[in-house]
């Protein structure tokens, strides 16, 4: 017997139920999920054109020519609920039957579709679309489920400032522009140095005398054309660290100072924009999440400086090159994860690593409820107009002799370093090492 | 017995060691027991009036003695205590 297309749709209506569009609407944005019951899958089953001119925020698009073959990785839960849509509700209907004897056991299709939807006034948004050269070099982010078009699209959008374009700076902006971040401001006011290639990947020997900024921005664009590098060249410091830091969505501190340190941490504690540090010595290294409320700032952890006798630099004291590298690539990594929002930052936890054991050490930081910068109180009194009044750090600028620090003269029992004594808090408090090391 | 760590930006001033076991069964105890065998780390740890720098952070198992109680933390046996200075150092 014959069936014409009418006699098919009045068969299709009376076993798939059909949903409203406002009722799908309901569905998706209840903010009670105990009282709505599992969120259901939606589901956009017309053709790609159609998609990417439009769809219901949330959807997700499995084409009805691909259903079958798709859905299953698509929609693994067959008790999940599936509301499946195309452009007027027909395709839909025939599309639920198919999900229906998949054994998918709670099949609904929008009535009216997208178009009845849109006419509704329902919120709708336009997809992601990349270029096709951009989903050849983002194609292995595009296959993870945490990144995909959306995340690569947020990277791309993202603005990424990276104080320091060396041995941290360096790999954390290689590895950053590579993964298409689309806006890396890089703030470093330093030339290549020949001794800095030993860690500082993103220069070369021919750029040797060049300015840092510049060699940066050349490695950069020769990796990836998506990205825009905007070279800051100049010192951070406390008269231009709000205008150098506005507009990012997070910094990577790779600076060699406690001055930078400092200014940066306030500024960027007021600006609400976490900073992502990290320090190497040597064969050693540590890492932690700067972003309040979530876990503490830098002067909750070091309300004061040290001396520069206790603070030497890597110019003084030296570094195993791959430390900085690893450090900067784990930085690189927090950097990600906080664009795109997935996982657990290490803001509130410090990681040690030490290369020589081949170990990662773990210590818990917290607030200090009673800090300068980050505190209610603190926040509060900028709000208010009345920012804390905090020592910035000022100290001498000669390079501090490691000899006369007392660095490497074993010191056994009875035996005082040369070093003089630590300063009296109340001159420490007036600040130290700004000049530890200018990187050369 | 606790197991000590001392930063490497202190290891010239205790005798070149990464680790130690010092005894001890408060923070300050086994502090003061560490500067009596290195009194070289005395005025990096402590100030004159005997608290410790505050850039100077220390942890017992992972936790920050600030939230522990200060040099009254108790220290357990094979504890780990970990001796943190503000590090300078990036490498800009």
């Amino acid at each position: 017997m014959t069936k014409s297309f009418s006699d098919l749709m009045r068969e299709l209506r009376a076993v798939i139920r059909e949903v409203h569009p406002l009722e799908v609407d309901d569905l998706t944005s209840a903010a009670d999920r105990a009282l709505a019951g599992p969120r259901p899958a939606i589901v956009d089953v017309r053709e790609a054109e159609e998609w990417e001119q439009g769809h219901i925020p949330g959807a997700v698009h499995v084409s009805k020519s691909y259903l079958e073959q798709e859905i299953e990785s698509a929609v693994p839960d067959r008790s999940r609920p599936v509301i499946l849509y195309c452009a007027q509700g027909v395709r839909s209907l025939f599309a639920a039957q198919a999900l229906q004897e998949m054994g998918y056991t709670d099949v609904a299709s929008m009535a009216g579709g997208f178009q009845q939807w849109k006419a509704m006034g329902l919120p709708w948004t336009t997809p992601v679309v990349l270029t096709d050269d951009q989903k050849r070099r983002y194609s292995r982010h595009l296959l993870i489920p945490e990144v995909g078009v959306e995340g690569q699209k947020r990277l791309l959008e993202s603005k990424v400032l990276v104080v320091g374009a060396g041995g941290l700076g360096s790999p954390a902006a290689l590895y950053l522009a590579a993964a298409g971040v689309g806006t890396i401001g890089i703030v470093d006011f330093d030339v290549v140095d020949i001794s800095n290639l030993q860690r500082q990947v993103l220069h070369t020997t021919d750029r040797v005398g060049t300015k840092k900024t510049a060699s940066a921005a050349a490695t950069i664009k020769a990796l990836n054309p998506d990205v825009t590098v905007i070279g800051h060249e100049e010192v951070l410091g406390p008269d231009n660290v709000e205008r150098l830091i506005a507009g990012h969505d997070v910094i990577v501190d790779g600076t060699d100072t406690f001055e930078t340190r400092y200014v940066l941490n306030d500024a960027a504690v007021a600006a609400g924009i976490p900073v992502v540090h990290a320090s190497v010595f040597r064969f050693e290294g540590q890492l932690t999440v700067f972003n309040p409320p979530a876990g503490p700032c830098y002067r909750c952890l070091y309300p004061t400086p040290p001396p520069p006798e206790l603070a030497p630099g890597c110019s003084v004291a030296g570094v195993l090159g791959v430390v900085p590298g690893i450090m900067g690539l784990l930085q690189a990594n927090e950097v990600i994860k906080l664009l795109l929002g997935i996982g657990d930052s290490l803001a509130g936890r410090l990681l040690l690593f030490d290369a020589l054991d081949a170990s990662f050490t773990e210590l818990v930081l917290r607030r200090d409820p009673a800090c300068q910068v980050c505190s209610e109180a603190a926040v509060e009194a900028r709000k208010a107009g009345r920012p804390p009044a905090i020592a910035a750090p000022t100290g001498p600028t000669a390079p501090v002799d490691p000899a006369a620090a007392g660095l490497f003269t074993l010191g056994g029992p009875g035996l005082e370093p040369s070093a003089p004594a630590v300063a009296a808090p109340s001159t420490a408090a007036a600040p130290s090492g700004a000049s530890m090391e200018t990187p050369a | 017995m606790s197991v000590v760590r001392i930063p490497p930006v202190l290891r010239a001033q205790a005798g070149g060691h990464k680790k130690l076991e010092v005894e001890g069964e408060t923070v300050g105890a086994v502090l003061g027991n560490l500067v009596a065998l290195y009194p070289g780390l005395r005025d990096q740890l402590f100030t004159a009036e005997g608290a410790l720098h505050r850039f100077v952070n220390v942890y017992v198992d992972g936790q920050h003695v600030r939230d522990t109680g200060e040099l009254a933390t108790p220290v357990g046996r094979g504890d780990d205590v970990v001796i943190l200075p503000a590090m300078a150092g990036g490498d800009g």
